[in-house]
């Protein structure tokens, strides 16, 4: 075994590269263990986290189903926005509070998705685009539910009690870790999703519409049935985002956000497992660390996308997979 | 309320639309030719008013401005094009517009390193400075002269692709590159004139709205969004198409603002959703154009 | 390696991979668990999140400057008996999810002590969360209202800034007088415009002023002609800019074009000083407004000559601006309470704080005992034409001071506190 691993190398990382991708769940589960201790703070290591499931469940429907949405800060933002609500107004402790966001979200990406789902390419993204505009404009206008510009603050989570195990979530190490549990079962469900005929039929619609169409799949519905459980995936992100903060801002609902993760999806490596996750990292990391060395950290911002686009279109992760296996 | 409150509003919508007429035309050429989506759009437009700035400081005088802007801000988007966007082509949509993305940011950055955070100010040329009685109410001059110079600019530009051999090209290099390519046409000179005049015409949106808002780093930012919406209403790529729904935007914003103040930055995109509902092509589109 | 030893290989790795991570997590946990003790014997750390990028940007980085020069002085003093301050300025970009994260990450991992900062009210708003829920001192200098009220104020809440009800109270008691009595309203649509538009109408109330129009706007609009042709058909003596920054800017700029600086007259809550030299001369003159300093105060104000010398010494000789001095007093009054408290134990910085009378840069202030809203007078200018101008920084005219006075500000019951 010694001797095939020098002489061959790329057989290593091959071997390597498929390993990780049989238990990608668990590799990924490993690297978010460790990950609070290598990065420069915890508060961080948490925004990863839920970006990085934001990506996830964005990938869902762009990566995988290959149609561009600009309008999923809808379901990150109701999400967060019916956590928040429900804690500040009603009260609601937080293992209520997270499933009713996750729901509102879905419901919202329900609606929107059988509004936008008869458009394609960059129409579908403009009517997402729109669509999302409206969420935002009707929660900013409800500021007695949402504060309005102001946002929703004192969406405060004291003290987690699960019978033998409590902890206090201001406790930074304790909130990555409850975050984590969430994030951890969102990617094995998803993990399943993808593995599972739906899954399959993703992907055959992204490779070729028409054919899958012939072979008798009702691409609307599929797309749809994406949709909704993409906004699950991010009304998710966006519950474990209010409960990060303790603030709901009114940006959790801008189109600004909605750009973003489709750049981290892009960049990491769209219709990758891993993808989503390493672009929220990079993107999160690099922002953090380049605003605290210039003001002007949107020139290195802008000119890693264009040097991405350029020289790794595959986004990070897609071309580490080509150069370890051509 | 009077009618002549209601038709000034009317008035002021038209005026409001022109800007987004000059700055949707831009984006929809590039679009429907190049099929890329420029999110640089907003960027350029900034840039055309820095331009300007920097021209009515060196030479004092904003008529000269006005008519090199176009030409210097074209003259950056024949560099973009020709060094950045022409690799991606071929490869779809999602990487001219990541890139494009990221060249804004960069834009954005540039100027605020050169000319700084905090704006800078542009006031109205000294000719058009006031306000005259167009029989319904008291009227910017300035705005009176952005219409006209939107209305010439339209004009001249159709006469350009209809009358012109240079515009037959370009129209029949929208219908089909391949053929041109067949018939020795040196398709990619077409399209890298196409993003040159698409970003000069941003160029000049940007240089005519300077007299009208502050001139700062984030000014393209907020003005791309609505760019897109009129693009999208009119239907990618047609010139048509751009000037109806700009002037519709423009009116409706104008409209919610006096009956529905807060709904004001809504409008259009209830517009964009309901007109995307009914023709997901948009008004003037093609069917077909990206799927 | 066979294939039957690929089928075999996942348990052991599995469980192999989990117990190693589980282990090396714990042990790296554990210098972790260890460093917020460290924090207390080095220096006094002063967190200051603000929006160094994006439109604001000249103002923050202004504030940023200034607060150092406050801690530099304190330093200079020989700090707490030899113990320094450190300033730890972060970009909060204007969003209140990064400004929340910033502040996380200022009090866990860099364990600062206090929080002075932020611009906006969202934002400070997020920010006065994370701190009242971490036990730690905030000071705002955002000019906000929302803070000092019941629902948001903690023990742990000061505002340092003039809050909207005081600017234009204070512009509104000088101008309503002999200006005439038909007024319109321009407002932002959020809380910030409606709290200047309250602020006017309590003031015009003892004139007895008719408001003939009034017009909301969205937040961070581009064009304002579309909202001006109402206010003009309204023909109102006094318009009231009930909008900040560059909304102020773009709104006056606009109506200037409609011919309506000629009709009526104009005033504003706040006058931003980079604000009018970004705009410049013509856009601006004759609107009249408030505003917490001025640099020409120095001619009256010995504290203020002493800021504007210490700040010109380091720029070049350009004076400081408003919201400058806004990020030294802030910055530098939590110094003097730490300093007269003689430690930096939060609850002795509070008791130092609620009894402090101080002088930073434009007479005495103090903080109400309620709401912690810092007491203190309110400058009225009028924007000097580009003719009267001296210099470049000579921007503004003094017409008046109002001075620092508990009844300019809501009352305590009003605000909702027992």
């Amino acid at each position: 075994m010694r001797v095939t691993s020098t002489k061959s190398s790329p057989n290593l990382f091959n071997r390597l590269a498929e390993i990780i991708g049989r238990y990608r769940v668990l590799a990924v589960l490993v690297v978010l263990l460790i990950f609070p201790f290598v990065l420069p703070y915890q508060a961080l290591a948490a925004n990863i986290l839920i970006y990085g499931l934001f990506a996830l469940g964005f990938n869902l429907v762009f990566g995988y189903a290959g149609v561009l949405s600009f309008g999923h800060a809808a379901f990150f933002g109701i999400g967060a926005y019916g956590t928040g609500i429900a804690i500040v107004h009603f009260a609601a402790p937080w293992y209520l509070a997270i499933p009713l966001g996750v729901v509102a979200a879905g419901v919202t990406a329900m609606i929107m998705g059988a509004l936008a789902i008869r458009t394609r390419g960059i129409y579908f993204a403009m009517v997402t685009l729109a669509l999302a505009q409206c969420v935002y404009y009707i929660v900013y206008q409800l500021d007695g539910w949402s504060g309005g510009e102001d946002g929703l603050t004192g969406v405060t989570v004291r003290q987690v009690d699960l019978g033998l195990m409590h902890f206090s979530l201001f406790n930074p190490t304790a909130k990555y870790f409850f975050i984590l549990a969430f994030v951890a079962v969102a990617i094995y469900v998803f993990s399943r999703i993808l593995a599972s005929p739906f899954g399959a039929v993703l992907e055959a619609i992204r490779e070729n519409e028409d054919r899958a169409r012939a072979c008798g799949f009702d691409v609307r519905l599929t797309k749809w049935i994406a949709f909704v459980i993409s906004g699950l995936f991010c009304g998710l992100a966006g519950a474990l985002y209010a409960i990060h903060l303790s603030v709901v801002p009114i940006e959790v609902l801008h189109y600004h956000m909605s750009g973003q993760v489709v750049m981290m999806a892009l960049l990491g490596g769209m219709g990758t497992f891993f993808g989503p996750f390493i672009g929220a990292t990079v993107f999160l990391l690099l922002e953090d660390v380049v605003t605290t060395l210039t003001s002007h950290w949107q020139l290195v911002l802008g000119l890693v996308f264009m040097a991405c686009v350029l020289f790794f279109p595959r986004g990070i992760w897609g071309s580490i997979l080509r150069w370890i296996r051509p | 309320m009077t009618l002549n409150l209601f038709l000034l509003q009317l008035f002021t919508g038209v005026a409001l639309g022109s800007v987004f007429v000059l700055l949707a035309i831009g984006l929809s050429l590039i679009f429907g030719l190049l099929t890329v989506v420029n999110f640089a759009h907003g960027a350029f437009y900034m840039v055309g008013a820095y331009v300007g700035v920097f021209l009515l400081g060196l030479t004092g005088n904003f008529w000269v401005a006005l008519i090199l802007v176009p030409f210097v801000v074209g003259a950056m988007g024949l560099v973009v094009e020709r060094f950045l966007v022409r690799p991606l082509y071929g490869r779809g949509i999602d990487y001219p517009l990541l890139l494009t993305f990221g060249l804004g940011l960069v834009l954005v950055e540039l100027v605020r390193i050169v000319f700084g955070l905090e704006g800078v100010p542009f006031d109205v040329p000294d000719a058009l400075q006031g306000a005259v009685n167009i029989g319904i109410g008291w009227f910017p001059l300035y705005r009176l002269f952005l219409i006209a110079v939107t209305i010439a600019l339209v004009v001249g530009l159709w006469l350009f692709l209809e009358k012109t051999s240079f515009g037959l090209i370009i129209r029949a290099g929208a219908r089909d590159p391949e053929i041109m390519r067949v018939l020795g046409v040196d398709i990619s000179r077409v399209w890298l004139m196409v993003f040159g005049i698409g970003t000069g015409l941003a160029g000049v949106a940007g240089v005519l709205s300077a007299p009208m808002t502050s001139v700062i780093p984030d000014m393209g930012t907020s003005v791309l969004v609505e760019a897109f919406v009129v693009t999208v209403v009119g239907g990618m790529g047609s010139l048509l198409g751009a000037v109806v729904a700009g002037l519709m935007v423009g009116i409706i914003i104008s409209m919610t603002a006096l009956f529905y103040p807060e709904l004001a930055d809504l409008a259009m995109f209830i517009l964009m959703a309901a007109v995307l509902l009914v023709r997901p092509q948009g008004l003037f589109g093609r069917k077909g154009l990206m799927g | 390696m066979t294939s039957s030893d690929k089928r075999k290989g996942p348990s052991p790795t599995r469980r192999d991979v989990l117990t190693i991570g589980a282990a090396g997590g714990v042990l790296l946990a554990a210098p972790w668990i260890a460093r917020p003790a460290l924090a207390q014997e080095g220096p006094i750390k002063i967190g200051f999140p603000v929006p160094l990028t994006g439109p604001y940007g000249s103002e923050a980085q202004e504030q940023a400057r200034c607060a150092q020069i406050a801690v530099d002085e304190f330093n200079a003093a020989g700090g707490l008996g030899g113990r320094m301050a450190e300033l730890l300025v972060r970009d909060d970009k204007l969003k209140s999810g990064e400004a929340a994260t910033r502040t996380l990450e200022l009090i866990e991992k860099d364990g600062a002590d206090f929080i002075c900062g932020s611009l906006s009210a969202s934002v400070q708003l997020a920010v006065n969360t994370v701190c009242a829920e971490r036990g730690k001192i905030y000071n705002s200098i955002s000019q906000s209202d929302a803070i000092n009220e019941a629902g948001n104020f903690t023990k742990y809440t000061f505002h340092e800034a003039l809050n909207p009800h005081m600017t234009a109270g204070a512009v509104g008691h000088h101008v309503f007088p002999d200006s005439g009595k038909r007024v319109a309203f321009l407002i932002a649509d959020y809380a910030y415009g409606h709290e200047m538009a309250r602020g006017f109408k309590v003031a015009g109330a003892d004139y007895g002023i008719e408001v003939v129009a009034e017009v909301t706007h969205p937040l961070a609009s581009k064009d304002f002609s579309t909202f001006l042709p109402q206010i003009q058909a309204a023909n109102p003596d006094v318009l009231c800019l009930c909008n900040f920054g560059f909304d102020q800017l773009n709104s006056l700029k606009q109506a200037t074009s409609f011919g309506m600086k000629n009709q009526m007259k104009m005033i504003a809550p706040a006058l931003l000083y980079n604000q009018r030299r970004a705009g410049g001369a013509d856009i601006y003159s004759g609107v009249v407004g408030g505003t917490n300093y001025y640099w020409k105060l120095e001619d009256e104000i010995a504290s203020a000559k002493a800021f504007n010398d210490s700040y010109r010494a380091q720029n070049d000789g350009a004076p400081p601006s408003d919201y400058g001095a806004y990020g030294y007093a802030g910055v530098g009054v939590l110094l003097d309470a730490v300093k007269s408290a003689g430690s930096t134990d939060t609850d002795a910085v509070i008791g130092a704080l609620e009894t402090l009378k101080y002088d930073k840069y434009k007479g005495q202030q103090y903080y109400r005992s309620c709401d912690h809203q810092s007491v203190q007078s309110v400058f009225i200018i009028e924007s000097k034409d580009e003719a009267d101008m001296e210099n470049e920084y000579d921007v503004f005219r003094v017409l008046a001071t109002a001075s620092a006075d508990e009844g300019a500000l809501r009352s305590c019951a009003e605000l909702g506190h027992g």
